[in-house]
C-alpha cells in the first residue's frame, strides 16, 4: 500500500478567487503564459516577421537555418521563420471566428431545443445527432468536394463539428432550468420565453458553455491546420501553420527545419491552450473535473 | 436491456438515414453548380449540361433522390466518374487497411495506456503521477498529424529504423508490420493520454470501495488486489469512451494515411477530393460514417449490458 486512497474527493479552496486558483497552478501559469506569448505573436506578426511572409527568393531556396533565416527558407526561397509568425494569426483568428459562431449557433439551438415544443426539440436533437455521426475529417472532405477549399470551408467545418456539441449542454441544462422554480415564478408574473430564456436561462448555461468552448479552441486550430496541411484550407500564398507543413512535407528527405518549424508553434499552442483550458475548468468549477 | 437495446438500434438506423439524406442534401444546400466545380472555370456549357445529364442533375430533386436512395441500398454506392469501377468495389479494397490501422491505433492505447494509468493511481500525489498525468494531458492535445509528420522525420527519415512509405509487401507479414509500427503510433498517442487519464480516475474510484478494501483485510497482495479485482471494474468505463474514439481514430487515420503514403479508406477519399470524384468521396463518406455509427452503437449496448443505470437514460 503506497498511497492513501481514502481522500480522492478533490478538496475545494473555500478561499481565493479563480484568477488566484489558476496561478496556483504551474500548469495553469504554464499555458497562460505560452498563450500570451502566441496572441502576442499573433498580434504583433508584422514587427516580428523580418520578412515578407509571401516575399519569393529563388536563389536563396531551401537553405538551412541561419542568422538571417532563423528557420531556414522554402521551395520559394520564403523565409519559413516569418511564415510562422504571420501563421499564427491566421490560426487564431480562424480559431476565434470559428468558436464563436459554435457558440452562438450551438447555444441559440439548444435554447430552443431545451424551451421549445417537443416535437421542435426532437427535430433539433436529430439534426445534431447526424451532424455528429460523421467523422470530422470525412465531412470536411465530403464539403471541400463540393464547395471548394476555402478559409470559409475551414469554419463550416469547424462548426458543424462544434456546435452539436455546444448544442447539448445547453438543452439539457435549459430542460432542467425549465422546471426551476424561479422560472415558474418568473412565468407566473407574466414574463415572456424571450424574456426567461435571455435573462434568467442563459446566465445559467452560459459557464459550463464557455468553459467547453475554450477547451476547443486547440481543437480548432488543429482542423484548421490539418485541412490547411492536406492543401483544404488556407489558399497559397496564404502564410499558415498546415501550409508550411506541407511544403515541408514535400522535402522532408533533405530540409528537416521546415517540418519542424511548421509543427512547433502547433505543438506549442495546442499545449498552451490545453493546459490553460484545464487550469481554467479545475479553478472555476472543481466539479466538472474529470479526474480527482 | 431489449427495450433499450431495440431503441438504440433503431435510433441508430434513423441516424444513418440522416446522414445519407445529408450527403445527397449537401450537393444542393452548398451554394455553387457542383458541375463548376467538378469541371473547373474553362468547362463551356455543353461539358457542363453534359457532365449534369451523366450524373443525373438534370432531373427533379425527387427524382434523384430516389435515384441516389437506391444507389445506396442496392449496394454499389454508384459509379466512379474515372475508373467506370463500382465504387463500393473501390471501398472496399481499402477499408480493411484503415480498420487495421485503426486497431493497431487502439492497440497501442491499450498496451500503453491502461498500464499508465494503472501505475499513476497505485502511486497517487508523487511526482511521477505528475509526470504522467502531464504527458497525458500533452498527448491528448497534440495533433495526430504533427506527431505522424515527427516520427516519419524521426524514425524513418533521420534514423531510418521504419520504413517510411506504403503499407509493406503483400503476403510479407514482418515487413506489414514493421510499416505499420509508426502511422498505428502517430493516431493512437492521443489514446494512450486518454485511456492512461480515464483508467487512473476510474482505478482511485474502485480502490476506494468496500470490497478492496475486505480483499485487503484478507490480506491479499496489492498485485492480485489490483490486477484481480480492481483492473476488471476500472477498465469499464474505457469500452464506452473507445466507440466513440473509433472515430476520432478513423480522422487520425486519414492523416497517418496521407503522411505515410498508406492505402485505406483516408487516402482513397482524399485522392477521390483532389480529383473532385463525388461517388467515390460521398461512397467513402457513407461507409466510414455507418461504421462509426456502428461501432457507437456496439459501445453503447455493451454499456448498458454493463450498466444498468445507462439503460434508464435513453
Amino acid at each position: 500500500m503506497s498511497a492513501p486512497v481514502f481522500d480522492h474527493i478533490p478538496i475545494v479552496a473555500a478561499r481565493g478567487s479563480t484568477w488566484r486558483r489558476l496561478l496556483a497552478d504551474p500548469l495553469g501559469r504554464f499555458g497562460l503564459a505560452l498563450v500570451f506569448a502566441i496572441v502576442l505573436t499573433a498580434v504583433l506578426a508584422d514587427w516580428i516577421a523580418p520578412y515578407n511572409p509571401t516575399r519569393i527568393a529563388i536563389p536563396e531556396k531551401l537553405s538551412g537555418p541561419s542568422l538571417s533565416h532563423f528557420f531556414g527558407t522554402d521551395q520559394l526561397g520564403r523565409d519559413v521563420f516569418s511564415r510562422v509568425v504571420v501563421g499564427t494569426r491566421i490560426a487564431l483568428e480562424v480559431a476565434l471566428v470559428a468558436v464563436t459562431l459554435s457558440v452562438i449557433i450551438g447555444g441559440v439551438l439548444g435554447l430552443v431545443a431545451g424551451y421549445g415544443p417537443r416535437g421542435l426539440d426532437n427535430a433539433i436533437v436529430l439534426v445534431f445527432d447526424t451532424v455528429r455521426s460523421f467523422p470530422t475529417i470525412m465531412f470536411a472532405l465530403a464539403l471541400v468536394t463540393l464547395i471548394g477549399p476555402s478559409l470559409q470551408t475551414v469554419i463550416v467545418v469547424i462548426v458543424a463539428s462544434f456546435a452539436p456539441g455546444y448544442g447539448r449542454l445547453v438543452r439539457t441544462q435549459t430542460l432542467s432550468l425549465k422546471q426551476a422554480e424561479f422560472v415558474f415564478a418568473e412565468r407566473a408574473l407574466g414574463a415572456g420565453a424571450a424574456r426567461i430564456l435571455a435573462v434568467h436561462i442563459l446566465p445559467n448555461v452560459i459557464g459550463p458553455l464557455l468553459i467547453l468552448a475554450s477547451m476547443d479552441v486547440p481543437v480548432a486550430i488543429t482542423i484548421e491546420a490539418g485541412l490547411s496541411f492536406l492543401g483544404f484550407g488556407v489558399r497559397p500564398p496564404t502564410p499558415s501553420w498546415g501550409t508550411v507543413l506541407n511544403d515541408g512535407y514535400a522535402f522532408i528527405g533533405n530540409t528537416p527545419w521546415i517540418i519542424l518549424a511548421g509543427g512547433l508553434p502547433l505543438v506549442l499552442s495546442t499545449l498552451g491552450f490545453t493546459f490553460l483550458g484545464e487550469a481554467l475548468r479545475d479553478a472555476i468549477d472543481p466539479r466538472l473535473r474529470k479526474d480527482p | 436491456m431489449l427495450l433499450y437495446s431495440a431503441r438504440r438500434i433503431g435510433l441508430a438506423l434513423v441516424i444513418i438515414l440522416c446522414a445519407v439524406a445529408l450527403l445527397f442534401g449537401m450537393i444542393y444546400l452548398v451554394p455553387g453548380d457542383p458541375a463548376s466545380v467538378a469541371l473547373g472555370p474553362l468547362a463551356t456549357p455543353e461539358i457542363k449540361a453534359a457532365f449534369r445529364a451523366r450524373m443525373g442533375l438534370d432531373k427533379p430533386i425527387a427524382i434523384q433522390f430516389v435515384t441516389f436512395l437506391s444507389i445506396v441500398f442496392s449496394g454499389d454506392l454508384g459509379i466512379d466518374v474515372f475508373s467506370n469501377r463500382k465504387v463500393s468495389e473501390i471501398v472496399l479494397e481499402a477499408l480493411p487497411y484503415t480498420i487495421v490501422l485503426t486497431a493497431s491505433g487502439i492497440g497501442w492505447a491499450i498496451v500503453l495506456g491502461i498500464p499508465l494509468g494503472c501505475w499513476s493511481a497505485l502511486h497517487r500525489g508523487t511526482w511521477l503521477d505528475r509526470v504522467s498525468g502531464i504527458f497525458a494531458v500533452a498527448a491528448i492535445a497534440v495533433p495526430s498529424f504533427v506527431v505522424a509528420l515527427y516520427a516519419l522525420l524521426v524514425f524513418a527519415v533521420a534514423l531510418n529504423w521504419l520504413p517510411a512509405i506504403g503499407a509493406g509487401e503483400p503476403g510479407h507479414l514482418g515487413d506489414q508490420l514493421a510499416h505499420l509500427v509508426l502511422p498505428s503510433f502517430a493516431i493512437g498517442l492521443g489514446w494512450v493520454g486518454y485511456l492512461a487519464r480515464l483508467v487512473r480516475a476510474s482505478m482511485l474510484e474502485v480502490l476506494g470501495e468496500n470490497h478492496i478494501r475486505t480483499a485487503r483485510a484478507f490480506g491479499l497482495s496489492e498485485r492480485r488486489i489490483v490486477l484481480r479485482y480492481a483492473l476488471k471494474l476500472a477498465v469499464l468505463p474505457t469500452v464506452a469512451v473507445l466507440g466513440i474514439g473509433i472515430g476520432h481514430l478513423l480522422s487520425g487515420a486519414v492523416f497517418a494515411e496521407i503522411v505515410f503514403a498508406r492505402p485505406g479508406a483516408g487516402k482513397l477519399v482524399y485522392d477521390a477530393v483532389v480529383t473532385r470524384n463525388y461517388p467515390v468521396v460521398s461512397g467513402t463518406v457513407l461507409v466510414t460514417t455507418t461504421l462509426f455509427a456502428l461501432c457507437t452503437l456496439a459501445a453503447d449496448l455493451i454499456a448498458a449490458w454493463l450498466d444498468p443505470r445507462v439503460r434508464a437514460s435513453l
